[in-house]
């Protein structure tokens, strides 16, 4: 089994908020996070995909077809971006769990396009900082 | 019941096929195809797997895993050019994919889980924003 993972870093402002719950509820529930202007974070992301090494190239993949996929998909998105104002979030609240899904949602579509016989995309880590990270997981090819 | 100890080398590497054009070199492995070569500081993480002695405590004494590591490894690695000095990488383009696999065929023979810990996974920075996996 290989495993290559590439991180990235990018930064954005979101608000915790939920517009079916009263104001009492949204404060208790996310706290400063409600704060109305929102506030930032310096987000890393890291991206795995697992497959057979081409013996051709030593590679599971070549990096800057990585790169482009999480670029388009999810980067130019949030980059120096309020998460809130993103489509994905209209009516979603932008916790580190939810941009988790978001990203593996996005990734998992274009990844079919783009690498229909290549490596499988096998992993999502968000750390929205150095103390929280969220990740979901599959089992390596 | 896993353990991990890190290392660190550093090295140069070149991710170039002789017998293809600059181009596709380039097509290929981006900037790390220059064949003069660039280095990195690369950190090795060696995961084992076993269940602590009773009486030690221990998986494996820390002190042995990092002697197994500097011989095997960081010793025939660390200040070296991969491709020119490290066989296989004069025939194997030591992309971080062959380097971590290169690194578990040189540990696992120490590691054959006859009564001790298992090797469980090779973990190769090649840099801040790229790592490898490997494991068999």
């Amino acid at each position: 089994m290989t495993r290559v993972t590439r991180e990235y870093r990018f930064a954005a402002s979101h608000r915790l908020h939920s517009d079916l719950l009263p104001a009492a509820d949204n404060q208790r529930i996310f706290g400063k996070c409600n704060n109305p202007y929102g506030h930032g974070h310096d987000y890393v992301l890291q991206v795995s995909v697992s497959g057979p090494v081409d013996p051709d190239t030593g590679l599971v993949c070549r990096l800057a077809a990585i790169d482009a996929v999480v670029e388009q998909q999810v980067l130019r998105h949030v980059r120096d971006q309020d998460l809130n104002c993103w489509d994905e979030f209209a009516s979603l609240v932008p916790t580190t769990e939810n941009l988790a899904v978001v990203v593996r949602r996005r990734l998992s579509g274009a990844w079919q396009v783009a690498f229909p016989d290549g490596p499988g995309l096998c992993g999502v880590r968000i750390l929205e900082t150095k103390r929280n990270t969220v990740e979901w997981r599959l089992p390596c090819r | 019941m896993y353990i991990t100890r890190t290392a660190e080398f550093s090295a140069s590497h070149a991710c170039y096929r002789p017998d293809w054009s600059g181009e596709r070199n380039r097509e290929v492995y981006g900037e790390s195809s220059n064949p003069r070569g660039h280095g990195h500081n690369y950190q090795l993480e060696v995961t084992l797997e076993g269940e602590p002695d009773p009486v030690t405590g221990m998986v494996l004494d820390l002190k042995e895993l990092k002697e197994i590591i500097h011989n095997e490894v960081i010793e025939p690695f660390d200040h070296r050019f991969l491709n020119h000095e490290v066989p296989p990488f004069d025939r194997v383009v030591p992309t971080p994919e062959n380097i971590a696999r290169e690194i578990w065929r040189r540990l696992s023979p120490r590691f054959n889980g006859s009564g001790g810990p298992r090797l469980a996974n090779i973990r190769l920075f090649e840099t801040a924003d790229l790592f490898v996996d490997y494991a068999e």
